[in-house]
């Protein structure tokens, strides 16, 4: 990375780098419950998402639901990292209402996933972020405190859910690299179907810790932990906050005391939830209630088969065989559907008409309209017509316009559109010279300018012709048959 | 009526499937000695009324082919069962309705058994003399103000007292074998892993195993036949291929080799059960067995290594009992009092000292110390039986390291009361199967067990030796009936 583009803090004559990592926790995309049969839903009504072993009744075992392991092995696998074949679920002891076990099962010392690595797209170059490592662990149910003046309401809808912690090394160094780390890492887990993203739902949401120390120190500083934030602008608010917060701290000549600090999101603020004294025992140790996952290579190398072309390649793939520039490229397979859309267009039109007018009209139309490229109101097969239609001369690139605004609310297919509006191009040479010849017939003073010197006025030509033919008429031959009569 | 409840579990099968005998009349003599014996305390929680009305349902078109047909049974209240109180003997629990049934009792209905109450139980199970319950202690028929033992007490007593021709009870460090030696009835805890942990409530989940409590050893076999199955909602439930463990018994056990292990004499042990241990040696000799001495080193460190994992994954599933889903809520004016006021109330001393030592063991920088150290030699331990049966196929021990005591006599001393459990824990530390058997009795004409520890999943083989033991030993109880009223 180049100097000048870094993330650093500025006190007098002192700079702070910034250090990050990232807690990320997603929701495992599961019809039931890790260690239940219960369904998932999201929104249900409280309590309706609820087993007996999830409310922790007596008696009642964990059994492993073995789709979630799958999920997890699967976006281990799209994260390049190692897959344990043996590891361990503990439990973390603590007390709260929405805790019905008392404890969590989790992943302390053997997670189901080692080290990886993701690889983010900077403005001048790729940066490899590593991931130390990913394990699988239950969700709590919810504590809700503002519908009962005297009472707190628990919902268990949640309890048991399966979340994949994934952890990352301290490798991020700017609010910017967070956000691309979290895109990245949510583009690679849609893509594998192991996770929908979906941070308004809670699907993904993070623990984020800051420590910073001075350009060229070796030595991290003191970290500060900041749970549980749940987007990506909040996470590079608390980062900026907290960052800059340190910094005063040490110019000061104080020194960052390690706690876990929350981000409140009215104020704009971190403050400190509790101090490393304070800091909970958890007391784990492996769950008695299951045996030790054990995974043999022919389970992992079937899920293997079933890793699709992830981001990384499905760029490489684009850059060279639709010679894509990588910033075209990027966007288009930073999400999975957009690059189906993509590839669908281009079965049957031109690449680089594609490329512009769904990074460019789609996109502008879906932005507007706040959709999903799956809700488009322009298919894929309308779409690539249009190209098509522009390619082969049955309209211009302008026309085209207005044929897409038309099909943005219609959805109907452009060839109808244009035949219907005789929106057709005027390409019969014969007819664009007639026209031509009438336009210099009625403008002779704008004539004799042009041909004295004043280039400028062709413009002025081709716009009287295109108005003569309601913006019709094929602009090359306009302009090639302007061009032999003026000369 | 005296008759019926001096059958034994496989004569009365015999008797209702030849229609000599209707559930209804063998429900109703159980019943009616139950009432009479109330001041032993057996039952938490009676099921008389339904007992009755299942019993008369079963004689109208019950399904004789069952292997419990219209059998009336009591259970040690660990079990959860549907629709009827469940309290582990503790306070916390003693509002509890369960809206399920554990697997285990399951399976004694659907063979056609019927419940008839929840028998007494050490408090989560946490106990040798049945003294540490809510519900208060039970006495043993065996004698006035004895110690039926522990955990389950309330099974045994009930049992021996025959007020259920066969029980089941729980067994974590000795929880069933230490009872049935100080009643003078045959308690199995088979192999971890046979029989489901679903629904019961649990006190050491590696430990926790539910096994039958029988009057001889083959009411024992009946009742494994039943209760011993795979089942897909443990995960540490073994799938293996089960024994017909009641057809299958045989009492030839002539070139068995029967491993007498050293380190089970231990100081102190009292010259009776000296002299117990060495007539079942010359037992299994007449029966044509070869007896070879073997060593179980680390033996020893069974009983404190015992007294860390079990305790340490008690105060993790004893975590849910907060006063905020169900059971006993006291009050407070947070969660956090409300936590402490609930459990404070809700938990007899040594459930609470158990959840101490657990909580301790498991803290930050006394987990290696204790826990892991705990664990390493479990390993140790299970390794030394592993060597043993290289040349042995079962090993004899006594049941315990004396007869039953008097009430009150160890609640005192905690360390003497775990010391009862010094020759059942290396047992459950390494998952085996073992049997208790009546074999003898002390001075006092209290009952004295000897136990047979098996090779993993090799439950026939210990109810072959045992079967034929008892057929020698014809032990017998002769009680008084004193408790009647």
């Amino acid at each position: 990375m180049s100097k000048n583009k870094e993330y650093l803090i500025k006190r007098g004559n002192s700079e702070y780098e910034v250090i990050i990592g990232l807690e990320v926790h997603a929701q495992v995309l599961s019809k039931s419950k890790l260690f239940s049969d219960s369904p998932t839903n999201f929104g249900a009504e409280p309590n309706t998402q609820v087993s007996l072993v999830d409310a922790a009744f007596p008696g009642m075992l964990p059994v492993i639901n073995e789709f979630c392991i799958k999920q997890a092995v699967k976006t281990g696998i799209g994260l390049n990292a190692a897959i344990n074949k043996r590891s361990i679920f503990d439990r973390k002891n603590y007390f709260y209402a929405d805790l019905p076990q008392g404890y969590q099962i989790s992943q302390y010392k053997d997670p189901i996933v080692g080290e990886g690595s993701i690889l983010l797209d900077l403005p001048d170059g790729e940066k490899k972020v590593g991931i130390e490592r990913l394990h699988l662990e239950q969700d709590a149910g919810k504590s809700i405190h503002d519908i009962d003046p005297q009472n707190t309401l628990v919902d268990l809808n949640r309890s048991g859910v399966a979340l994949m912690e994934i952890v990352s090394k301290p490798d991020l160094r700017s609010p910017e690299e967070v956000n691309l780390y979290i895109k990245k890492l949510r583009s690679i887990m849609r893509y594998l179907g192991t996770c929908d993203g979906n941070m308004q739902e809670g699907s993904l949401r993070a623990d984020v810790n800051v420590s910073i120390r001075k350009t060229g120190d070796k030595n991290l500083g003191t970290r500060c932990e900041i749970k549980n934030v749940n987007s990506i602008k909040f996470m590079q608010m608390a980062i900026e906050y907290e960052a800059n917060r340190q910094a005063d701290i040490l110019e000061e000549g104080g020194s960052i005391d390690q706690e876990t600090r929350l981000f409140d999101t009215k104020k704009n603020e971190t403050r400190s939830m509790r101090s490393k004294e304070d800091a909970h025992d958890y007391r784990y140790f492996p769950d008695p209630d299951l045996l030790p996952l054990e995974l043999t290579d022919d389970f992992i190398s079937k899920i293997k088969k079933e890793i699709p072309e992830l981001p990384d390649e499905k760029k490489k793939r684009f850059v060279e065989k639709f010679k894509l520039t990588p910033y075209e490229a990027n966007i288009l397979v930073s999400d999975i559907e957009t690059s189906k859309y993509f590839e669908d267009v281009i079965k049957n039109s031109d690449i680089k008409l594609a490329t512009n007018w769904i990074t460019g009209e789609l996109f502008a139309l879906l932005n507007d309209r706040n959709l999903e490229i799956s809700q488009s109101p322009i298919s894929s097969k309308n779409l690539s017509s249009l190209i098509n239609l522009i390619k082969d001369g049955t309209i211009s690139g302008k026309i085209a316009k207005t044929v897409f605004e038309i099909m943005a609310n219609e959805s109907k297919d452009p060839k109808s559109i244009i035949d219907e509006k005789g929106l057709k191009q005027q390409s019969d040479p014969n007819k664009i010279e007639k026209i031509v010849d009438d336009v210099i017939k009625e403008n002779p003073k704008n004539v004799e300018l042009f041909k004295s010197g004043k280039d400028k006025l062709f413009g002025f030509f081709v716009g009287q012709v295109m108005k003569k033919t309601d913006g019709k008429a094929n602009p090359k031959l306009v302009n090639d048959i302007l061009k032999k009569k003026l000369n | 009526m005296s008759d019926i409840i001096n059958l034994t579990l496989s004569a009365l099968i015999d008797k209702i499937k030849k229609k000599e005998l209707s559930a209804q009349e063998i429900t109703n003599a159980y019943i009616a000695r139950a009432e009479k014996s109330k001041n032993l305390n057996t039952y938490i929680t009676t099921d008389f009324e339904n007992a009755i009305e299942k019993a008369k349902k079963f004689d109208e078109k019950g399904n004789f082919e069952y292997k419990l047909p219209g059998v009336p049974l009591a259970v040690k209240d660990l079990f959860c069962t549907n629709n009827l109180k469940t309290t582990a003997g503790s306070k916390i629990l003693s509002n509890f309705i369960p809206s399920y049934e554990s697997t285990v009792t399951q399976h004694l209905w659907d063979e056609g058994a019927i419940l008839l109450g929840k028998l007494n139980c050490d408090e989560f199970a946490m106990g040798s003399s049945n003294e540490t319950s809510f519900f208060g202690n039970v006495e043993s028929p065996v004698g006035k103000k004895v110690v039926p033992g522990g955990s389950s007490g309330g099974s045994a007593s009930a049992l021996a007292a025959k007020l259920t021709p066969a029980t089941i009870g729980t067994d974590t460090g000795g929880s069933i074998r230490q009872p049935a030696s100080f009643t003078g009835t045959v308690g199995l805890k088979p192999t971890y892993g046979s029989c489901s942990r679903y629904g019961i409530v649990a006190f050491a989940s590696s430990l926790d195993q539910a096994g039958p409590m029988t009057q001889d050893v083959s009411d024992a076999a009946i009742m494994l036949d039943v209760i011993s199955k795979y089942d897909t909602k443990d995960s540490t439930s073994v799938n293996f291929k089960r024994g017909d463990y009641f057809k299958s018994l045989s009492s030839n056990i002539k070139g068995k080799k029967i491993g007498i292990p050293k380190e089970y004499r231990v100081d102190g042990m009292p010259k009776e059960i000296e002299s117990l241990w060495q007539d079942g040696i010359t037992l299994l000799k007449n029966l044509g067995a070869k007896i070879i001495d073997i060593s179980l080193p680390h033996t020893n460190y069974a009983l404190p290594a015992y007294y860390i994992v079990a305790p340490a994954e008690a105060s993790s599933n004893l975590a849910r009992y907060d006063g905020v889903k169900y059971g006993y809520r006291s009050t407070g004016e947070n969660l956090i009092s409300m936590y402490e006021n609930t459990r404070s109330e809700g938990f007899g001393d040594e459930v609470k000292r158990r959840i101490m030592i657990g909580t301790y063991v498991l803290s930050s920088g006394y987990y290696d110390a204790y826990y892991l150290k705990a664990q390493k030699i479990r390993r140790l331990i299970k390794n030394d039986f592993d060597e043993a049966y290289k040349s042995v196929d079962a090993i004899l021990t006594p049941s315990t390291p004396s007869s039953a005591f008097k009430i009150g006599d160890k609640t005192d001393d905690p360390v003497s009361m775990y010391l009862n459990d010094i020759f059942t824990v290396p047992v459950n530390l390494s998952g085996l199967p073992a049997i208790s058997i009546p074999a003898g009795k002390d001075k006092n004409n209290y009952p004295l067990g000897l136990q047979l520890i098996g090779k993993a999943f090799e439950e026939q083989n210990l109810l072959n030796i045992s079967y034929s033991m008892e057929k020698e030993l014809s032990f017998k109880n002769n009680l008084q009936d004193w408790w009647i009223k």
